[in-house]
């Protein structure tokens, strides 16, 4: 990939910050994410509350679907591949999709090979549930990443799960020499200078998102004091009994997340969150696709 | 000096780093009570659409347009040259403060975002050698412009870097390069 398309296509990711990016399967419901404040949609056939109830194997969603979203909305359209699926991304970047996501919620399609996001034009954006496997995802080329979380459980356990675990290996690179940086980086298997780059920043060096059990915008707003750069909803909008009103709050509780009076403001009224599922009871765990 | 960048969505952190770098303190406004507190306003890139309805919502247009009529330099990128417009998709701008027509993502999806040199009239910013490099992304088009605004750069024939008194507007993303030449420059205004 050329230097000026990963600074373009990091970049644009920067441009999603503080923002919410929503699940949506119609062209009417893109219309509602927009009205609500989403800063960007996920276009896809089935919300992971439905692919994990449904079972059956989930693939990237019909393009013709995809091209009615990005009809409707003037915000930028994100489409989800098989992890390892190449041609399916391909496809969607014929379509001209603003980013994909290779996504742990479809059914993966390669079991020991992302795909080389290195030799596309469009950015992608790929699940992390510690820093190893988001600077692999990135050293692949990734321009943004997010939490795996559990999808499609709105239980946020596993997101919060995830950033911490980000959060405390990123720390931890503090302070280390030169021996101990490279035995990281040989542990995560990616080059010393991505890992000595993290260190410098106290970050990684792309966006990051939480995505994966966000219902509520409390759970919204829990994940951004938690140091994420912004949310992904999927099955927490359209599951929920007022879908444009929690839309709406949860973006509301992104911007306002370091003020508990607002957010106690823009939380009443909301009617029913999504159902959630406790992590025991679950017969299939998403965020182990795909290391 | 106090300078805010509004907080409602998209890449106000980033401004940060390059305003600390000058010895600039900043504070993140995101309500019309924000506005108060600052000396200059910077609204960065993002969704225009989310911030335009939450400048809304949280009623912060008029005192907004207000300030900025009374004076307060402000630099619109990308999103923010779209809600600093007069005309927007040929519909009144949010703002409307900036005597300029818009088109949003008039070059395309971000397939077609890219890095382009342009050459900047302005001493402070160019170093009289080598172009800045500009980075587009979904970036909104400037089709016309009244005769109170100087165009400082252009790109493809079409202005990218304009200026009305105090307001100034960049079509693509000084922030994500290292310099902070345009910092400077929005300093000076």
């Amino acid at each position: 990939m050329k230097v000026s398309r990963e600074k373009v296509n990091k970049g644009f990711a920067e441009m999603f910050k503080n923002g919410v990016i929503m699940d949506v399967t119609t062209p009417e419901q893109a219309r509602i994410a927009e009205d609500a404040g989403a800063c960007a949609v996920m276009a896809l056939e089935r919300v992971p509350a439905d692919i994990r109830t449904q079972g059956q194997v989930a693939r990237m969603s019909d393009p013709a679907m995809i091209e009615s979203i990005m009809a409707a909305v003037s915000i930028p359209v994100m489409a989800k591949i098989r992890i390892g699926h190449f041609m399916e991304s391909r496809i969607l970047e014929a379509l001209g999709v603003d980013f994909i996501d290779e996504s742990e919620v479809l059914t993966p399609a390669d079991e020991s090979r992302h795909v080389d996001k290195q030799t596309f034009a469009v950015p992608f954006v790929c699940g992390a549930r510690n820093m190893g496997e988001g600077l692999r995802r990135i050293h692949e080329g990734a321009a943004m990443l997010r939490t795996k979380g559990e999808a499609g459980t709105g239980n946020i356990v596993e997101a919060v799960r995830h950033i911490r675990t980000i959060t405390a290996e990123i720390d931890a690179l503090k302070g280390m020499d030169d021996l101990a940086l490279e035995e990281t980086a040989s542990r995560c298997r990616v080059p010393v200078a991505l890992v000595r780059e993290t260190m410098e920043r106290g970050r990684f060096p792309v966006v990051n998102f939480a995505a994966g059990g966000i219902a509520t915008p409390a759970d919204a707003a829990l994940m951004m004091a938690l140091g994420v750069d912004g949310i992904f909803v999927g099955s927490g909008i359209f599951k929920s009994e007022n879908p444009s009103r929690t839309a709406s709050a949860i973006v509301r509780a992104v911007i306002h997340w370091e003020d508990p009076g607002k957010l106690a403001e823009i939380s009443k009224n909301l009617g029913a969150a999504m159902v959630g599922l406790e992590m025991a009871g679950l017969e299939t765990r998403m965020a182990g696709r795909g290391t | 000096m106090m300078v805010g960048l509004l907080g409602l969505q998209g890449a106000f952190l980033d401004h940060i780093h390059h305003l600390n770098s000058l010895g600039i303190q900043c504070h993140i406004v995101r309500d019309a009570e924000g506005l108060r507190e600052i000396d200059r306003l910077i609204i960065p890139g993002g969704e225009s659409t989310v911030m335009g309805k939450f400048l809304h919502e949280f009623e912060m247009i008029a005192p907004m347009r207000e300030r900025i009529l009374d004076g307060m330099p402000v630099w619109g990128i990308c999103a923010g040259v779209v809600l600093l417009a007069e005309t927007v998709d040929g519909s009144p701008g949010r703002l409307d403060v900036l005597a300029v027509s818009v088109e949003r993502n008039a070059y395309g999806r971000q397939l077609a975002s890219t890095i382009r040199d342009i050459d900047i009239s302005i001493p402070d910013i160019s170093d009289g050698v080598n172009a800045f490099p500009g980075i587009f992304i979904r970036s909104p088009r400037i089709t016309a412009s009244g005769p109170g605004v100087t165009i400082h750069a252009r790109s493809m024939g079409d202005p990218v870097f304009v200026q009305q008194g105090r307001i100034m507007a960049t079509t693509f993303h000084p922030e994500l390069t290292q310099t902070a030449v345009f910092h400077r420059y929005f300093l000076s205004l």
